[in-house]
């Protein structure tokens, strides 16, 4: 009974560990260290401020309205490396009012990137998809801009179970 | 030679807006990951599509990373006259790659 109060007032004061179990317990402490260290040396990956700043490239100073685009993308996906993803806007496309691009951006990946679509009223209708990889739960964002200079957004939260773009290769 | 899938209507009326869907074979390798030893993967994407219309240009994207592999891509356009819609898709490496899709309009 003595001995193991004197043993927590020895590790509580922070003294160096005596026994064999308290040296093991802080070399294994120490491993997952290393391991998490590990983790966090991995490629910088895209933060909500970078993918603002992506969005700024494109917009500029221009007002970002919310509106008029839809992004359909699955809310929960299971296998990041192919997400289907379909961005439709609403306008007439005629040669006074159409969609002139569509960008996607997305917040955690390596890149903000992910797509930038020139269109015209040639186009017909202002609808695009692909298949798109994210590498984590996060905000991917459509951007439409109209001939009139405006910009219009729609921005979806995926959870996503299995990342891609950092997986090592097979 | 890269396989490119293309779904274009064969017959379309004046004036009826269709949809366009292409694919291409391309592994879209991002850049970030490593090998097994640790090495960088270098980049190795498509960087640009472009499609035409008769010679006319009606659509271009221009893809990054967070594309999937085997670029899928959906557009739509207005079928105006018969004719053919060339696709083409650039990257690194040099890759080059086009396909000719012949449609007839009534």
């Amino acid at each position: 009974m003595g001995k193991t109060v004197s043993r927590k007032r020895r590790a509580g004061a922070g003294l160096p560990p005596s026994t064999r179990r308290e040296v093991l317990q802080q070399a294994a402490a120490a491993a997952v260290g290393g391991v998490f260290a590990g983790l966090a040396a991995r490629p910088a990956a895209a933060t909500p401020a970078a993918m603002r700043a992506a969005i700024a490239e494109v917009i500029g100073e221009a007002k970002l309205n919310v509106g008029r685009v839809k992004l359909e993308i699955p809310p929960l996906v299971e296998n990041g490396n192919t997400v289907a993803c379909a961005v439709s806007v609403d306008s007439p496309m005629t040669a006074t009012d159409y969609v002139k691009a569509i960008h996607v951006f997305n917040e955690k990946n390596p890149q903000p990137n992910v797509i930038s679509a020139k269109l015209g009223p040639r186009a017909g209708r202002a609808a695009i998809a692909t298949r798109i990889r994210l590498t984590d739960t996060q905000t991917v964002t459509a951007i439409a801009e109209l001939s009139d200079g405006s910009f219009w957004s729609h921005s979806v939260d995926v959870v996503i179970t299995l990342g891609a773009c950092l997986e090592d290769p097979l | 030679m890269p396989r490119a899938l293309i779904k274009v209507p064969a017959r379309a009326k004046r004036g009826e807006v269709i949809e366009i869907k292409t694919l291409i074979s391309h592994e879209m390798e991002t850049g970030f990951r490593h090998s097994n030893t640790g090495t960088a993967i270098p980049r190795d994407i498509i960087k640009t599509f472009v499609a035409s219309y008769n010679g006319e240009e009606i659509f271009r994207a221009q893809l990054f990373p967070a594309i999937a592999a085997n670029p899928f891509i959906t557009f739509h356009t207005v079928a105006t006259e018969s004719g053919t819609l060339e696709f083409s898709w650039n990257g690194d490496n040099g890759y080059a790659a086009s396909e000719q899709v012949k449609i007839s309009v009534e």
